[in-house]
C-alpha cells in the first residue's frame, strides 16, 4: 500500500481540562478515500481540524509525507496542500462563483484584475468536476451541491493533494450526492487523499477504501472499509456499556395531555404525529438535519406549522410562542448562546425574561426576582458569580440557567431541545436528574437529543425521525441504540437484510 | 465585581456636564442666571422630549431618522387644520385642544406607520425612516408651498403661554420634558416593556424564544416616539407660530446624539432615560457657551458636537472591551 501523505500519530487534544481526542492514529493515503464515522461528540471533528492544520494536538504528532509537521496556521497548511470543506462552507456568498475560487489567490494583469485568465481557468476546473454551473453566478443563488463543487474546485485551485470533507453529504439530495461521490471518485483517480465524515452509512459503504470508526474521542476500529458491512459499523460506533448516569424510569405515565396529529413544518417535517403523556420523558431521536428541532419549534409557535393539536383534549392554534406558553407548553432551546440566553446581561434579567409577568405588578418587583434567583440557584445548582454576564459563565452553568429560566413560567409540557449539548458528565448526570425529577412532579417532557445514549437512558418511549419524517416509535427494552440507529439511518435491521 | 470602567461609563456623561457647567460659569458670569438656565432648558424640551422616546427605540435595537421632519409636517397640519377650524370655533381653548388632538394623532399615525413597516414587514429601521423623514419634509414643503405656513395671529397670541407661560416661574416645556423623563426613566428601569425592549435590542432571537411579543414591543417603541413627537410639535408651534420647510431640521442626529451620548448603545441592548437627559444637556449648553463667549465662533457649534459624539461611542466601546 502507498505511503501516507498526511496522518496522525498518537494525536491527543485537550480543552482545558477536559480530553477530547485520545492518542489518536489516522493515516490517509493517496488515491484513496478515508471515511470517519462516529457518534455526535466522538471527537471527528477535532482530528479533522487537526489534520487540516485549524487546531494544534496537545500531544502527538502529525505527519506530512512521514516527518513531523506544525502547520502555524491554516494558510500555512492550504500552501502544503491540505484543503478542509466545512459543513456550512466557506463561501462569500455576495461574490461570484469565479470570485470565490479565486479569493486571495487573484490573477492580476498589471494593477487590474485578469478576468478572462481567471474565468478561463474556472470554467476549466469546474469542467473537471462535470459541474456546468456558470462562471459569473453569485454563490447565495446556487444549489448545495454547487457550492460544494465551488468550494472543491477552490480546492483544486490550490493543487489539494488532500481534501478533508466534513458531512458533505449532509446538506445534499439523493441525486446531488450521486454527483459528489461521483467527483470524489474522479479526484481519487488524480492521486488525491480524501477524507470524509458521513452519518449514512451506506454511501460510507459506497465509497470509502479505507475506516475508521471512533468512538469517545478515541479510535475503536481501523482497517480496510471492505471488512465491514453497515450492520457492523453501527454496532462498532455505539458499542458502549450503559453507565449509572441516568436516574431510573417513573412510574407508569398519566393521562395524555398533548395529541399531535399530521404536523407539517413547510420545508422541514411532515405528516408527525404522537401524544405524550403526564409524568412521561418522550425522547426525540434522528440525526441532525432529520427535521427534530423545526418540529418542536413549529408546534410551539415558533415557526410556520399547519396539523392538529390537543392540549388536554382541547383542539389549539398555536402561531407564537407566547400562545404556546399560555397553554403551558414550553420549548427549551438547543442554543443557549444565540437562542436561549441573553449573553451580555445578568442571571436576573435572563431568569425571570420568560415570566415577567409574573414579577410585574405595574413595575417589576426586583426583590421578587432577586428571591426567585435565590431560589434558582439553589434548586439548580448553579454556581458562578451574580454580578457576571451571563456569556461569562461556563456552559453547563448557563444551561442550568435556561433551565431554571424555562421552569419559572411552570409549563406542564416541557420540550427541552440537546438539553447537554457541550456540558461536562457531571452537569448532565445532574440534568438528568431534574429532568427526571420534573417529570416525577406530572410534568410531560420532550427530549431532543443527538446522543443516543441519552435518549435511551433518559426516555420511556423513543420517536425516531428521519428526513422529516417520523421513522419508527420504540418503547421499553425495544429502544435499543443498534434500533434507533437504524430507523434514523434507514437501515434495515440485520435479519431482514440477511433474509 | 464591577470594574472601575464600568462606573467610568455611568459618570462620564455627568463629568462632562459638570466640566461644562464650571466652564460657562467662569467665561460668563450671567452663564448661571435663572433667565439663562430656563432659556436653555426650555429649548433643549423639544429635542429632550424626542430623545427620551429614541431611547426606546434605540435600546431596542432600532433608529428613526424621520423625526425632525415628522415635527415640521406635524406643526404644519397642526397650523392648518387651527387656521381653517377658526371661523367656526373662533380663538379659544377648544381650537387649542383641537391643535393639540390632531398633533397626537398625527404622531401616533406617523409612528405608527414606521413601526408596522418595521417589525411587521422586517424592514430595516434605516431605511424606512430615510424614506418617512424624505416624505414628511417634502409634504411639509408641499403643505408650505414652499414658503412659511403661519397661526393666526390672534390665535398664535392666545396659544403661546405654552410656551412661555408655565407654573412657579418653570415654563411648560421644561415641566413636560421632566414629566416624560421621569415617566421613561421609570418604564425603560422598572416595566416589562423597558426591559423586554433592551432583551429585543440584545438579542431579538432570545427574546422571541422566551416568548416576548417582539413585533408588538418594536412597534410600541416607534408609536411612542411618534406621539412624544407630537407632544413636542405641540410645545413648538407657540413659540414662533409657524412652520416651514427648515423646521425641525437635523432634530433627528441631535436627539440620537443625545442619546448616545448619554450612554445608550447604538446596536441596541441597553439604555438609560437619565443618560439622555444629560446627553441634551451636554449639546445645548455648548451651543449657549460659544452664544455666551467669544472664545471660538459659534459657527464651531456643529463641530464640536460632532467630535463630542465620537468621543461618546470611542468610550463606550472601550467600556465594553474592558468587561
Amino acid at each position: 500500500m502507498s505511503e501516507p501523505v498526511l496522518a496522525l500519530d498518537g494525536v491527543s487534544r485537550s480543552f482545558g481540562p477536559i480530553e477530547v481526542l485520545h492518542g489518536v492514529s489516522l493515516a490517509l493515503r493517496p488515491g484513496r478515500v478515508h471515511a470517519l464515522i462516529g457518534e455526535n461528540g466522538a471527537g471527528k471533528s477535532t482530528a479533522m481540524k487537526i489534520l487540516a492544520g485549524y487546531q494544534p494536538p496537545t500531544s502527538g504528532t502529525v505527519r506530512l509525507d512521514g516527518a513531523p509537521t506544525a502547520f502555524a496556521s491554516i494558510g500555512e497548511a492550504e500552501a502544503r496542500g491540505i484543503s478542509m470543506i466545512h459543513q456550512e462552507f466557506n463561501l462569500a456568498e455576495q461574490l461570484t462563483v469565479e470570485q470565490n475560487i479565486f479569493l486571495g489567490r487573484e490573477l492580476k494583469r498589471g494593477l487590474l484584475l485578469d478576468k478572462p485568465a481567471m474565468r478561463a481557468r474556472t470554467r476549466e476546473l469546474l469542467d473537471l468536476l462535470d459541474c456546468h454551473v456558470a462562471t459569473d453566478r453569485k454563490v447565495s443563488g446556487l444549489s448545495n451541491s454547487d457550492k460544494q463543487m465551488t468550494e472543491i474546485a477552490k480546492a483544486l485551485l490550490r493543487e489539494t493533494r488532500v481534501l478533508i470533507m466534513d458531512e458533505p453529504t449532509a446538506v445534499l439530495t439523493s441525486a446531488e450526492t450521486a454527483v459528489l461521490m461521483r467527483q470524489v471518485r474522479a479526484l481519487r483517480e488524480r492521486g488525491a487523499a480524501i477524507l470524509f465524515t458521513s452519518h449514512k452509512l451506506d454511501e460510507v459503504k459506497g465509497i470509502a477504501d479505507d475506516l475508521t470508526i471512533m468512538r469517545d474521542g478515541a479510535v475503536v476500529w481501523s482497517g480496510d472499509a471492505s471488512e465491514k458491512d453497515e450492520h457492523a459499523m453501527a454496532s462498532a460506533m455505539v458499542g458502549r456499556e450503559m453507565r449509572d448516569l441516568y436516574p431510573a424510569k417513573g412510574p407508569a405515565p398519566g393521562e395524555v395531555v398533548l395529541e399531535v396529529s399530521g404536523l407539517n413544518v413547510p420545508g422541514h417535517a411532515e405528516d408527525i404525529s404522537f401524544t405524550l403523556r403526564r409524568g412521561e420523558i418522550l425522547g426525540v431521536a434522528g440525526l441532525i438535519g432529520s427535521g427534530r428541532t423545526e418540529t418542536f419549534e413549529g408546534l410551539c409557535g415558533l415557526r410556520a406549522a399547519t396539523g392538529e393539536v390537543r392540549v388536554k383534549g382541547r383542539p389549539v392554534t398555536i402561531r407564537h410562542p407566547w400562545e404556546a406558553l399560555d397553554l403551558g407548553l414550553c420549548y427549551l432551546t438547543e442554543d443557549r448562546k444565540t437562542r436561549g440566553l441573553l449573553l451580555r446581561k445578568g442571571m436576573r434579567e435572563n431568569l425571570t425574561l420568560q415570566a415577567l409577568d409574573r414579577f410585574t405588578h405595574g413595575l417589576i418587583d426586583t426583590t421578587a426576582e432577586e428571591a426567585a434567583l435565590d431560589k434558582a440557584v439553589r434548586e439548580f445548582d448553579i454556581r458562578g458569580s451574580r454580578a457576571v454576564r451571563v456569556g461569562n459563565l461556563s456552559g453547563g452553568n448557563q444551561q442550568k440557567l435556561l433551565f431554571a429560566k424555562t421552569m419559572l413560567s411552570e409549563p406542564e409540557i416541557v420540550v427541552i431541545d440537546e438539553p447537554t449539548r457541550g456540558v461536562d458528565i457531571g452537569t448532565k448526570q445532574q440534568m438528568y436528574g431534574f429532568i427526571r425529577g420534573l417529570a416525577t412532579e406530572g410534568r410531560a417532557i420532550v427530549v431532543i437529543s443527538s446522543e443516543m445514549q441519552e435518549v435511551i437512558g433518559l426516555a420511556d418511549r423513543v420517536l425516531v425521525m428521519r428526513r422529516g419524517r417520523v421513522a419508527g416509535e420504540l418503547a421499553g427494552a425495544a429502544a435499543s441504540e443498534d434500533a434507533i440507529v437504524r430507523l434514523a439511518m434507514g437501515v434495515l435491521p440485520a435479519e431482514e437484510t440477511v433474509a | 465585581m464591577k470594574s472601575p470602567k464600568i462606573q467610568m461609563s455611568v459618570v462620564g456623561p455627568v463629568l462632562a456636564l459638570v466640566v461644562l457647567l464650571v466652564l460657562g460659569a467662569s467665561l460668563n458670569p450671567s452663564f448661571l442666571a435663572w433667565d439663562n438656565v430656563t432659556n436653555v432648558l426650555a429649548r433643549s424640551a423639544f429635542i429632550g422630549i424626542i430623545a427620551v422616546g429614541m431611547t426606546f427605540v434605540i435600546t431596542a435595537g432600532g433608529l428613526d431618522l424621520s423625526v425632525g421632519s415628522m415635527a415640521a409636517f406635524i406643526a404644519g397640519l397642526m397650523i392648518l387644520v387651527m387656521n381653517s377650524a377658526l371661523p367656526s370655533l373662533g380663538v379659544g381653548i377648544p381650537i387649542v385642544l383641537l391643535g393639540m388632538a390632531v398633533a397626537l394623532a398625527a404622531g401616533l399615525v406617523a409612528g405608527c406607520l414606521n413601526g408596522i413597516l418595521i417589525s411587521r414587514l422586517g424592514i430595516e429601521a434605516f431605511i424606512v425612516t430615510l424614506g418617512s423623514m424624505g416624505i414628511y419634509r417634502s409634504l411639509v414643503t408641499w403643505l408650505a408651498d414652499g414658503g412659511t405656513l403661519s397661526l393666526d395671529f390672534g390665535l398664535r397670541t392666545f396659544y403661546q403661554p405654552v410656551y412661555y407661560g408655565g407654573l412657579f416661574g418653570v415654563s411648560w416645556p421644561i415641566i413636560v420634558f421632566a414629566l416624560v423623563v421621569i415617566v421613561g426613566e421609570i418604564a425603560m428601569r422598572s416595566t416589562a416593556f423597558g426591559r423586554h425592549c433592551a432583551a429585543i435590542g440584545s438579542n431579538d432571537q432570545v427574546a422571541k424564544y422566551s416568548s416576548v411579543k417582539v413585533a408588538r414591543v418594536r412597534l410600541t417603541t416607534y408609536v411612542v416616539l411618534g406621539l412624544l413627537v407630537g407632544v413636542a410639535t405641540i410645545l413648538y408651534v407657540p413659540r414662533l407660530g409657524s412652520a416651514s420647510p427648515a423646521t425641525g431640521l437635523l432634530w433627528e442626529l441631535e436627539a440620537i446624539a443625545a442619546v448616545i451620548i448619554g450612554g445608550t448603545m447604538l446596536r441596541g441592548g441597553f439604555g438609560r432615560v437619565w443618560g439622555t437627559v444629560i446627553g441634551v444637556l451636554i449639546l445645548s449648553l455648548i451651543g449657549n457657551i460659544l452664544n455666551l463667549t467669544d472664545l471660538v465662533s459659534p459657527y464651531l457649534n456643529g463641530a464640536i458636537q460632532g467630535a463630542i459624539i465620537v468621543l461618546a461611542v470611542i468610550l463606550q466601546r472601550d467600556t465594553r472591551q474592558g468587561q
